[in-house]
Protein backbone atom coordinates (compact mmCIF):
# COMPACT_ATOMS: atom_id res chain seq x y z
CA UNK A 1 0.00 0.00 0.00
CA UNK A 2 2.41 2.71 1.41
CA UNK A 3 4.64 1.43 -1.62
CA UNK A 4 2.64 2.08 -4.33
CA UNK A 5 1.53 5.16 -2.38
CA UNK A 6 5.60 6.40 -2.92
CA UNK A 7 5.69 5.25 -6.44
CA UNK A 8 3.00 7.49 -7.83
CA UNK A 9 4.24 10.03 -5.59
CA UNK A 10 7.59 9.95 -6.99
CA UNK A 11 6.45 9.09 -10.49
CA UNK A 12 4.19 11.83 -10.74
CA UNK A 13 6.29 14.42 -9.11
CA UNK A 14 9.09 13.52 -11.45
CA UNK A 15 6.97 13.82 -14.40
CA UNK A 16 5.81 16.66 -13.21
CA UNK A 17 9.33 18.83 -12.56
CA UNK A 18 11.20 17.15 -15.66
CA UNK A 19 7.86 18.84 -17.88
CA UNK A 20 8.51 22.60 -15.44
CA UNK A 21 12.46 22.10 -16.11
CA UNK A 22 11.21 22.41 -20.05
CA UNK A 23 8.60 25.14 -19.52
CA UNK A 24 10.07 27.57 -16.69
CA UNK A 25 10.45 30.73 -18.28
CA UNK A 26 13.45 31.72 -15.82
CA UNK A 27 16.56 29.31 -16.44
CA UNK A 28 17.21 29.14 -12.45
CA UNK A 29 13.92 27.86 -11.69
CA UNK A 30 14.72 25.40 -14.68
CA UNK A 31 17.57 23.89 -12.90
CA UNK A 32 15.65 24.05 -9.46
CA UNK A 33 12.72 21.92 -10.90
CA UNK A 34 15.70 19.67 -12.57
CA UNK A 35 17.01 19.30 -8.82
CA UNK A 36 13.80 17.86 -7.94
CA UNK A 37 13.44 15.46 -10.93
CA UNK A 38 16.89 14.06 -9.82
CA UNK A 39 15.74 13.63 -6.12
CA UNK A 40 12.52 12.23 -6.72
CA UNK A 41 14.42 9.46 -9.40
CA UNK A 42 16.82 8.67 -6.56
CA UNK A 43 13.50 7.98 -4.58
CA UNK A 44 12.36 5.70 -7.49
CA UNK A 45 15.55 3.92 -7.16
CA UNK A 46 15.28 3.15 -3.46
CA UNK A 47 11.80 1.92 -3.85
CA UNK A 48 13.48 -0.51 -6.29
CA UNK A 49 16.07 -1.93 -4.16
CA UNK A 50 19.23 -0.27 -5.57
CA UNK A 51 19.52 2.02 -2.41
CA UNK A 52 23.51 2.45 -3.63
CA UNK A 53 22.44 4.20 -7.22
CA UNK A 54 20.14 6.21 -5.49
CA UNK A 55 22.50 7.71 -3.08
CA UNK A 56 25.14 8.01 -5.66
CA UNK A 57 22.71 9.78 -7.94
CA UNK A 58 21.95 12.16 -5.28
CA UNK A 59 25.78 13.03 -4.29
CA UNK A 60 27.10 13.29 -7.92
CA UNK A 61 24.06 14.77 -9.53
CA UNK A 62 22.21 16.96 -6.91
CA UNK A 63 25.23 17.60 -4.98
CA UNK A 64 28.08 18.45 -7.67
CA UNK A 65 26.61 18.65 -11.32
CA UNK A 66 23.20 20.40 -10.31
CA UNK A 67 25.10 22.77 -7.87
CA UNK A 68 27.30 23.68 -11.06
CA UNK A 69 24.65 24.39 -13.49
CA UNK A 70 22.89 26.34 -11.16
CA UNK A 71 26.27 28.32 -10.30
CA UNK A 72 26.72 29.15 -13.72
CA UNK A 73 23.10 29.73 -14.52
CA UNK A 74 23.09 31.88 -11.66
CA UNK A 75 25.69 34.66 -13.00
CA UNK A 76 24.38 34.08 -16.68
CA UNK A 77 22.83 37.82 -18.06
CA UNK A 78 19.46 36.49 -19.29
CA UNK A 79 17.40 38.21 -21.83
CA UNK A 80 14.07 36.47 -21.89
CA UNK A 81 12.70 37.92 -25.01
CA UNK A 82 15.51 36.31 -27.52
CA UNK A 83 14.85 32.90 -25.56
CA UNK A 84 11.34 33.37 -26.36
CA UNK A 85 12.51 33.73 -29.89
CA UNK A 86 14.60 30.69 -29.81
CA UNK A 87 11.69 28.41 -28.90
CA UNK A 88 10.03 29.01 -32.10
CA UNK A 89 13.37 28.23 -33.62
CA UNK A 90 14.15 25.20 -32.43
CA UNK A 91 10.57 24.14 -32.31
CA UNK A 92 11.44 21.87 -35.34
CA UNK A 93 14.24 20.29 -33.76
CA UNK A 94 12.56 19.22 -30.70
CA UNK A 95 9.64 18.38 -32.34
CA UNK A 96 11.77 15.60 -34.15
CA UNK A 97 13.43 14.90 -31.38
CA UNK A 98 10.79 14.31 -29.43
CA UNK A 99 9.27 11.77 -32.22
CA UNK A 100 12.07 9.96 -32.07
CA UNK A 101 12.45 9.25 -27.91
CA UNK A 102 8.24 8.11 -28.54
CA UNK A 103 9.35 5.68 -31.41
CA UNK A 104 12.57 4.27 -29.34
CA UNK A 105 10.09 4.09 -26.12
CA UNK A 106 7.40 1.86 -28.25
CA UNK A 107 10.51 -0.21 -29.85
CA UNK A 108 11.85 -0.88 -25.83
CA UNK A 109 8.33 -1.60 -24.53
CA UNK A 110 7.11 -3.83 -27.43
CA UNK A 111 10.43 -5.35 -27.07
CA UNK A 112 10.21 -5.93 -23.17
CA UNK A 113 6.76 -7.54 -24.27
CA UNK A 114 8.10 -10.15 -26.55
CA UNK A 115 10.11 -11.14 -24.07
CA UNK A 116 13.96 -10.49 -22.60
CA UNK A 117 17.07 -11.42 -24.89
CA UNK A 118 20.50 -11.90 -23.33
CA UNK A 119 22.44 -9.37 -24.54
CA UNK A 120 26.36 -9.99 -24.11
CA UNK A 121 27.68 -12.06 -21.61
CA UNK A 122 26.13 -10.61 -18.41
CA UNK A 123 22.77 -12.09 -19.01
CA UNK A 124 25.03 -15.25 -17.63
CA UNK A 125 26.79 -13.20 -14.68
CA UNK A 126 23.81 -12.07 -12.28
CA UNK A 127 24.48 -10.10 -9.41
CA UNK A 128 25.63 -12.91 -6.14
CA UNK A 129 22.40 -13.45 -4.38
CA UNK A 130 21.87 -11.90 -0.75
CA UNK A 131 24.67 -9.84 -1.01
CA UNK A 132 23.96 -6.19 -0.08
CA UNK A 133 23.99 -3.70 -3.32
CA UNK A 134 27.72 -1.93 -2.83
CA UNK A 135 29.08 -5.64 -2.48
CA UNK A 136 27.26 -6.83 -5.43
CA UNK A 137 28.25 -3.84 -7.86
CA UNK A 138 31.88 -3.69 -6.24
CA UNK A 139 32.23 -7.40 -6.98
CA UNK A 140 31.27 -7.31 -10.27
CA UNK A 141 32.86 -3.28 -11.31
CA UNK A 142 36.16 -4.50 -9.79
CA UNK A 143 36.50 -8.03 -11.84
CA UNK A 144 34.57 -8.68 -14.78
CA UNK A 145 34.05 -5.12 -15.45
CA UNK A 146 37.24 -3.26 -14.73
CA UNK A 147 39.10 -2.16 -17.48
CA UNK A 148 35.56 -0.22 -18.58
CA UNK A 149 35.61 0.61 -15.31
CA UNK A 150 39.41 2.08 -15.81
CA UNK A 151 39.03 3.21 -19.08
CA UNK A 152 35.93 5.28 -18.01
CA UNK A 153 38.54 7.53 -15.27
CA UNK A 154 40.73 7.34 -18.22
CA UNK A 155 38.40 9.30 -20.76
CA UNK A 156 37.58 11.47 -17.88
CA UNK A 157 41.13 12.46 -17.00
CA UNK A 158 41.59 13.43 -20.69
CA UNK A 159 38.51 15.37 -20.43
CA UNK A 160 40.35 17.17 -17.30
CA UNK A 161 43.40 17.96 -18.78
CA UNK A 162 41.86 19.10 -22.16
CA UNK A 163 40.01 21.38 -19.63
CA UNK A 164 43.21 22.84 -17.90
CA UNK A 165 45.13 22.82 -21.25
CA UNK A 166 42.24 25.50 -23.14
CA UNK A 167 41.64 27.46 -20.10
CA UNK A 168 45.14 27.36 -18.66
CA UNK A 169 47.48 30.00 -19.90
CA UNK A 170 50.80 31.31 -19.24
CA UNK A 171 51.10 35.00 -18.35
CA UNK A 172 53.93 36.94 -18.06
CA UNK A 173 54.22 39.78 -15.34
CA UNK A 174 52.17 38.76 -13.03
CA UNK A 175 53.32 38.06 -9.26
CA UNK A 176 51.43 35.31 -7.85
CA UNK A 177 51.62 34.61 -4.10
CA UNK A 178 54.53 32.74 -3.02
CA UNK A 179 53.27 30.67 0.07
CA UNK A 180 56.70 29.16 0.96
CA UNK A 181 58.65 32.69 0.69
CA UNK A 182 55.59 34.27 2.85
CA UNK A 183 56.16 31.53 5.65
CA UNK A 184 60.01 31.60 5.57
CA UNK A 185 60.02 35.52 5.99
CA UNK A 186 61.39 35.90 9.51
CA UNK A 187 60.76 39.75 11.34
CA UNK A 188 64.20 40.77 10.80
CA UNK A 189 64.50 40.62 7.59
CA UNK A 190 61.65 42.80 7.02
CA UNK A 191 61.61 45.15 10.07
CA UNK A 192 64.44 47.14 11.88
CA UNK A 193 64.74 49.05 15.31
CA UNK A 194 66.03 52.57 15.33
CA UNK A 195 66.91 55.30 17.99
CA UNK A 196 66.29 58.36 16.13
CA UNK A 197 67.28 61.96 16.82
CA UNK A 198 64.65 64.61 17.33
CA UNK A 199 64.47 66.60 14.45
CA UNK A 200 66.92 63.82 11.78
CA UNK A 201 63.95 61.22 11.38
CA UNK A 202 65.11 58.63 10.15
CA UNK A 203 66.00 57.47 6.34
CA UNK A 204 64.01 54.47 4.69
CA UNK B 1 7.57 0.05 19.11
CA UNK B 2 7.00 -0.72 15.28
CA UNK B 3 5.50 -4.43 16.28
CA UNK B 4 3.39 -2.89 18.70
CA UNK B 5 1.89 -0.40 16.35
CA UNK B 6 1.59 -2.85 13.28
CA UNK B 7 -0.44 -5.35 15.61
CA UNK B 8 -3.24 -2.81 16.44
CA UNK B 9 -3.11 -0.77 13.28
CA UNK B 10 -2.18 -3.07 10.29
CA UNK B 11 1.50 -3.19 8.86
CA UNK B 12 1.40 -0.40 6.41
CA UNK B 13 -0.20 2.20 9.14
CA UNK B 14 1.45 0.92 11.51
CA UNK B 15 4.94 1.07 10.52
CA UNK B 16 3.61 5.17 9.25
CA UNK B 17 2.61 5.92 12.86
CA UNK B 18 5.33 3.96 14.76
CA UNK B 19 8.11 5.91 12.41
CA UNK B 20 6.24 9.64 13.13
CA UNK B 21 6.89 8.67 16.72
CA UNK B 22 9.91 8.20 16.49
CA UNK B 23 11.04 10.83 13.87
CA UNK B 24 9.16 13.55 16.60
CA UNK B 25 11.11 11.61 19.47
CA UNK B 26 14.63 12.57 17.46
CA UNK B 27 13.79 15.64 15.40
CA UNK B 28 12.44 17.61 18.91
CA UNK B 29 14.89 16.76 21.32
CA UNK B 30 17.59 17.88 18.24
CA UNK B 31 15.47 21.40 17.84
CA UNK B 32 15.82 21.59 22.01
CA UNK B 33 19.53 20.64 22.28
CA UNK B 34 19.82 23.28 18.87
CA UNK B 35 18.48 26.12 21.42
CA UNK B 36 20.66 24.80 24.55
CA UNK B 37 24.01 24.49 22.15
CA UNK B 38 23.17 28.17 21.14
CA UNK B 39 23.19 29.31 24.56
CA UNK B 40 26.36 27.71 25.34
CA UNK B 41 28.00 29.10 22.41
CA UNK B 42 27.55 32.67 23.05
CA UNK B 43 28.33 31.63 27.09
CA UNK B 44 31.68 30.11 25.81
CA UNK B 45 32.39 32.91 23.24
CA UNK B 46 31.55 35.27 26.01
CA UNK B 47 33.96 33.69 28.74
CA UNK B 48 36.81 33.35 26.17
CA UNK B 49 36.34 37.68 25.57
CA UNK B 50 36.04 37.79 29.18
CA UNK B 51 32.58 38.72 29.02
CA UNK B 52 29.82 37.20 31.05
CA UNK B 53 27.78 36.55 27.62
CA UNK B 54 23.65 36.12 28.30
CA UNK B 55 22.81 35.99 31.98
CA UNK B 56 19.48 38.15 32.21
CA UNK B 57 16.94 35.35 31.02
CA UNK B 58 16.33 32.84 33.60
CA UNK B 59 18.95 31.48 35.85
CA UNK B 60 22.08 31.72 34.46
CA UNK B 61 20.44 33.18 30.95
CA UNK B 62 19.73 29.58 29.44
CA UNK B 63 16.46 30.40 28.31
CA UNK B 64 18.18 33.35 26.28
CA UNK B 65 17.35 31.00 23.02
CA UNK B 66 13.76 30.39 24.06
CA UNK B 67 13.29 34.68 24.38
CA UNK B 68 15.03 35.06 21.18
CA UNK B 69 12.96 32.49 19.49
CA UNK B 70 9.61 34.10 20.98
CA UNK B 71 10.75 37.64 19.64
CA UNK B 72 11.54 36.48 16.20
CA UNK B 73 7.92 34.76 16.08
CA UNK B 74 6.37 37.87 16.81
CA UNK B 75 8.25 39.69 13.93
CA UNK B 76 6.95 40.52 10.54
CA UNK B 77 8.51 38.62 8.00
CA UNK B 78 10.01 41.18 5.41
CA UNK B 79 10.62 40.35 1.34
CA UNK B 80 12.35 42.42 -0.56
CA UNK B 81 10.35 43.95 -3.45
CA UNK B 82 12.90 42.87 -6.08
CA UNK B 83 13.19 39.31 -4.38
CA UNK B 84 11.60 36.12 -5.75
CA UNK B 85 9.00 35.77 -3.63
CA UNK B 86 8.79 31.51 -3.71
CA UNK B 87 12.43 31.36 -3.62
CA UNK B 88 13.23 33.02 -0.89
CA UNK B 89 11.02 31.70 1.53
CA UNK B 90 11.74 28.09 0.40
CA UNK B 91 15.66 28.91 1.16
CA UNK B 92 15.30 28.38 4.86
CA UNK B 93 12.88 25.72 4.83
CA UNK B 94 15.45 23.92 2.62
CA UNK B 95 18.35 24.44 5.45
CA UNK B 96 16.07 23.66 8.28
CA UNK B 97 14.57 20.44 6.70
CA UNK B 98 18.13 19.10 5.27
CA UNK B 99 19.76 19.91 8.58
CA UNK B 100 17.18 17.51 10.35
CA UNK B 101 16.97 14.58 7.67
CA UNK B 102 20.67 13.37 8.45
CA UNK B 103 19.38 12.21 12.23
CA UNK B 104 17.85 9.71 10.60
CA UNK B 105 20.70 7.57 10.19
CA UNK B 106 22.81 8.32 13.41
CA UNK B 107 23.13 5.60 15.96
CA UNK B 108 22.46 7.07 19.52
CA UNK B 109 22.90 3.36 21.07
CA UNK B 110 22.90 -0.05 20.09
CA UNK B 111 19.76 -0.31 18.45
CA UNK B 112 18.85 3.46 18.87
CA UNK B 113 18.55 4.21 14.81
CA UNK B 114 15.86 5.02 12.70
CA UNK B 115 17.09 4.02 9.66
CA UNK B 116 19.30 1.28 9.98
CA UNK B 117 20.66 1.28 6.18
CA UNK B 118 23.71 -0.12 4.31
CA UNK B 119 24.18 2.95 2.67
CA UNK B 120 24.15 5.26 5.81
CA UNK B 121 27.16 6.86 5.80
CA UNK B 122 26.16 7.78 1.92
CA UNK B 123 23.43 9.07 3.03
CA UNK B 124 24.97 11.36 5.31
CA UNK B 125 26.84 12.42 2.33
CA UNK B 126 24.12 13.18 -0.24
CA UNK B 127 21.94 15.20 2.73
CA UNK B 128 24.99 17.14 3.38
CA UNK B 129 25.54 18.11 -0.39
CA UNK B 130 21.83 19.32 -0.67
CA UNK B 131 22.69 21.47 2.16
CA UNK B 132 24.17 24.23 -0.09
CA UNK B 133 21.14 24.50 -2.04
CA UNK B 134 19.42 26.81 0.87
CA UNK B 135 22.33 29.28 1.10
CA UNK B 136 22.59 29.21 -2.88
CA UNK B 137 19.15 30.06 -3.55
CA UNK B 138 19.04 32.58 -0.75
CA UNK B 139 21.79 34.12 -1.71
CA UNK B 140 20.13 34.33 -5.89
CA UNK B 141 16.52 35.07 -4.73
CA UNK B 142 17.50 38.11 -2.00
CA UNK B 143 18.43 40.05 -5.91
CA UNK B 144 20.79 41.86 -4.05
CA UNK B 145 24.59 41.71 -4.45
CA UNK B 146 25.88 40.78 -0.87
CA UNK B 147 23.80 37.60 -0.87
CA UNK B 148 24.43 36.91 -4.11
CA UNK B 149 28.33 36.82 -3.40
CA UNK B 150 28.25 35.10 -0.33
CA UNK B 151 26.35 32.35 -2.59
CA UNK B 152 28.95 31.88 -4.62
CA UNK B 153 31.34 31.16 -2.14
CA UNK B 154 29.43 29.00 -0.42
CA UNK B 155 28.72 27.01 -3.78
CA UNK B 156 32.29 26.96 -4.12
CA UNK B 157 33.62 25.95 -0.97
CA UNK B 158 30.97 23.23 0.22
CA UNK B 159 32.07 21.47 -3.00
CA UNK B 160 35.89 21.81 -2.39
CA UNK B 161 35.05 20.65 1.34
CA UNK B 162 32.93 17.98 0.20
CA UNK B 163 35.36 16.02 -1.82
CA UNK B 164 37.71 15.68 0.79
CA UNK B 165 35.63 14.96 3.52
CA UNK B 166 34.27 12.00 1.48
CA UNK B 167 38.25 10.69 0.80
CA UNK B 168 38.36 10.86 4.66
CA UNK B 169 35.23 8.77 4.93
CA UNK B 170 36.53 6.43 2.36
CA UNK B 171 39.23 4.99 4.87
CA UNK B 172 37.29 4.79 7.38
CA UNK B 173 34.90 2.38 5.71
CA UNK B 174 38.00 0.74 4.35
CA UNK B 175 38.73 -0.46 7.68
CA UNK B 176 35.52 -0.81 8.79
CA UNK B 177 34.25 -2.60 5.75
CA UNK B 178 30.79 -1.14 5.97
CA UNK B 179 28.37 2.20 4.90
CA UNK B 180 26.25 1.40 8.10
CA UNK B 181 27.23 3.51 11.22
CA UNK B 182 26.37 1.01 13.99
CA UNK B 183 29.16 -1.56 12.24
CA UNK B 184 31.10 1.58 12.11
CA UNK B 185 30.50 2.15 15.80
CA UNK B 186 31.11 -1.66 16.69
CA UNK B 187 34.40 -1.71 14.75
CA UNK B 188 35.80 0.44 17.12
CA UNK B 189 35.45 -1.62 20.22
CA UNK B 190 38.93 -2.71 21.22
CA UNK B 191 40.18 -0.88 18.23
CA UNK B 192 43.08 0.73 19.65
CA UNK B 193 45.95 -1.55 21.64
CA UNK B 194 42.54 -3.95 22.20
CA UNK B 195 40.65 -1.55 24.82
CA UNK B 196 40.53 2.01 23.68
CA UNK B 197 37.17 2.22 21.56
CA UNK B 198 38.98 4.81 18.84
CA UNK B 199 39.49 4.53 15.34
CA UNK B 200 41.51 8.13 16.29
CA UNK B 201 43.86 6.55 18.47
CA UNK B 202 44.80 4.68 15.62
CA UNK B 203 48.35 6.29 14.31
CA UNK B 204 47.29 5.79 10.26
CA UNK B 205 43.67 7.15 10.82
CA UNK B 206 44.58 10.32 13.25
CA UNK B 207 45.60 12.14 10.77
CA UNK B 208 42.18 12.29 8.93
CA UNK B 209 40.26 12.47 12.44
CA UNK B 210 42.09 16.27 12.52
CA UNK B 211 41.12 16.77 9.08
CA UNK B 212 38.17 15.48 9.24
CA UNK B 213 37.18 18.25 11.87
CA UNK B 214 38.68 20.69 10.25
CA UNK B 215 36.85 20.20 7.25
CA UNK B 216 33.86 19.61 9.02
CA UNK B 217 34.36 23.62 10.16
CA UNK B 218 34.69 24.33 6.80
CA UNK B 219 31.37 22.72 5.56
CA UNK B 220 29.18 24.18 7.97
CA UNK B 221 30.70 27.53 7.57
CA UNK B 222 31.82 27.81 11.16
CA UNK B 223 34.71 30.21 12.05
CA UNK B 224 37.32 30.58 10.96
CA UNK B 225 36.12 29.61 7.37
CA UNK B 226 32.68 31.18 8.05
CA UNK B 227 33.61 33.23 4.33
CA UNK B 228 29.90 33.19 3.32
CA UNK B 229 28.95 35.28 6.55
CA UNK B 230 31.79 37.18 6.50
CA UNK B 231 30.65 40.53 8.21
CA UNK B 232 33.47 42.59 7.25
CA UNK B 233 33.26 42.18 4.03
CA UNK B 234 29.38 41.20 3.03
CA UNK B 235 27.12 42.66 5.56
CA UNK B 236 25.67 39.07 7.01
CA UNK B 237 25.84 37.13 3.93
CA UNK B 238 23.19 35.26 2.56
CA UNK B 239 20.84 36.25 5.22
CA UNK B 240 21.51 39.63 4.89
CA UNK B 241 17.70 40.52 3.85
CA UNK B 242 16.18 38.20 6.07
CA UNK B 243 13.90 38.62 8.95
CA UNK B 244 11.62 37.33 11.92
CA UNK B 245 11.00 33.24 11.42
CA UNK B 246 12.79 33.21 8.04
CA UNK B 247 15.98 34.13 9.47
CA UNK B 248 15.33 31.97 12.64
CA UNK B 249 15.10 28.77 9.98
CA UNK B 250 18.73 29.39 8.62
CA UNK B 251 19.85 30.48 12.44
CA UNK B 252 18.08 26.60 13.55
CA UNK B 253 19.76 24.66 10.39
CA UNK B 254 23.15 25.81 10.20
CA UNK B 255 23.08 25.05 14.29
CA UNK B 256 21.30 21.72 13.64
CA UNK B 257 23.82 21.13 10.62
CA UNK B 258 27.09 21.89 13.64
CA UNK B 259 25.64 19.38 15.72
CA UNK B 260 25.57 16.85 13.41
CA UNK B 261 29.09 17.53 12.28
CA UNK B 262 29.78 16.81 15.59
CA UNK B 263 27.98 13.79 16.00
CA UNK B 264 29.84 12.46 12.65
CA UNK B 265 33.05 13.10 14.36
CA UNK B 266 32.29 11.32 17.36
CA UNK B 267 31.06 8.43 14.86
CA UNK B 268 33.29 7.93 12.87
CA UNK B 269 36.01 8.75 14.41
CA UNK B 270 36.10 8.78 18.62
CA UNK B 271 33.69 5.90 19.28
CA UNK B 272 30.24 7.29 18.90
CA UNK B 273 28.36 5.76 21.71
CA UNK B 274 30.63 3.34 22.94
CA UNK B 275 32.48 4.64 26.12
CA UNK B 276 36.34 5.46 25.86
CA UNK B 277 37.85 2.09 27.15
CA UNK B 278 36.16 -1.29 26.54
CA UNK B 279 35.86 -1.68 30.27
CA UNK B 280 33.05 -3.77 31.30
CA UNK B 281 31.58 -1.60 33.85
CA UNK B 282 31.31 1.81 31.82
CA UNK B 283 29.10 -0.05 29.55
CA UNK B 284 26.40 -0.01 32.81
CA UNK B 285 26.47 4.09 31.49
CA UNK B 286 23.57 4.00 28.59
CA UNK B 287 25.58 4.59 25.31
CA UNK B 288 23.47 7.53 24.41
CA UNK B 289 25.10 9.09 27.22
CA UNK B 290 28.65 8.70 25.95
CA UNK B 291 27.59 9.84 22.35
CA UNK B 292 26.31 13.13 23.97
CA UNK B 293 28.88 13.55 26.01
CA UNK B 294 31.60 12.96 23.07
CA UNK B 295 29.17 15.69 21.14
CA UNK B 296 29.55 18.21 23.42
CA UNK B 297 33.03 17.85 23.32
CA UNK B 298 33.02 18.55 19.85
CA UNK B 299 30.86 21.25 19.99
CA UNK B 300 33.40 22.73 23.18
CA UNK B 301 36.02 22.71 20.29
CA UNK B 302 33.79 24.59 17.52
CA UNK B 303 33.31 27.18 19.89
CA UNK B 304 36.94 27.50 20.83
CA UNK B 305 37.87 27.59 17.54
CA UNK B 306 35.40 30.68 16.81
CA UNK B 307 36.38 32.23 19.84
CA UNK B 308 40.12 32.23 19.13
CA UNK B 309 41.22 31.42 15.57
CA UNK B 310 41.25 34.58 13.10
CA UNK B 311 39.04 34.32 9.82
CA UNK B 312 40.80 32.41 7.17
CA UNK B 313 40.91 34.36 3.22
CA UNK B 314 38.80 33.00 0.19
CA UNK B 315 41.59 31.63 -1.48
CA UNK B 316 43.54 30.56 1.73
CA UNK B 317 40.40 28.77 2.09
CA UNK B 318 40.48 27.38 -1.92
CA UNK B 319 44.26 26.24 -1.28
CA UNK B 320 43.40 24.50 1.86
CA UNK B 321 40.56 22.31 0.45
CA UNK B 322 42.13 21.60 -2.80
CA UNK B 323 46.37 21.69 -2.56
CA UNK B 324 46.17 20.20 0.92
CA UNK B 325 43.51 18.67 2.22
CA UNK B 326 42.78 16.38 -0.94
CA UNK B 327 46.44 14.71 -2.11
CA UNK B 328 46.82 13.86 2.09
CA UNK B 329 43.54 12.66 1.77
CA UNK B 330 44.10 10.43 -1.84
CA UNK B 331 47.38 9.62 -0.09
CA UNK B 332 46.05 8.61 2.99
CA UNK B 333 43.48 6.26 1.14
CA UNK B 334 46.57 4.55 -0.68
CA UNK B 335 48.48 3.96 2.66
CA UNK B 336 45.42 2.88 4.23
CA UNK B 337 44.26 0.35 1.67
CA UNK B 338 47.80 -0.89 1.45
CA UNK B 339 48.13 -1.60 5.34
CA UNK B 340 44.67 -3.09 5.20
CA UNK B 341 45.77 -5.89 2.13
CA UNK B 342 49.50 -6.58 4.16
CA UNK B 343 48.03 -6.85 7.30
CA UNK B 344 43.81 -8.26 6.70
CA UNK B 345 44.13 -9.07 3.20
CA UNK B 346 47.65 -10.88 3.08
CA UNK B 347 48.66 -10.37 -0.28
Amino acid sequence: MIQIFAFYLFASVVIASGAFTILARNPVHSVLWLILAFFNAAGLMVLIGAEFIAMLLVIVYVGAVAVLFLFVVMMLDIDFAELRGGFMKNLPLGLALAAVFLAELIFGIGAYQAGNIALGEHALNPARMGASNIQAVGELLYTRYIFLFESAGLVLLVAMVGAIVLTHRKRVGVRPQNIASQVRRRPEDATRNTQPVVGEGVDL
Amino acid sequence: MTEFFQSTLGMGWGWFVANLILILLIALPVMLSVAIVIYFDRKIWAAMALRRGPNVVGPFGILQSFADAAKVFLQETIIPSGANKGLFLLAPIITFTVALLSWAVIPFDQDMVLADINVGLLYILAISSLGVYGVVIAGWASNSKYPFFSALRAAAQMISYEVSIGFIIVTVVLWTGSFNMNDIVEAQRGHGLGFVNWYGFNLLLFPMAVMFLISSLAETARAPFDLTEAESELVAGYQTEYSSMAFALFWLGEYANVLLMCTLNAVLFWGGWLPPVDWAPLYAIPGIFWLILKISAFFFIFSWVKATVPRYRYDQLMRLGWKVFLPISLLWIFLVSGYLMLTRYGV
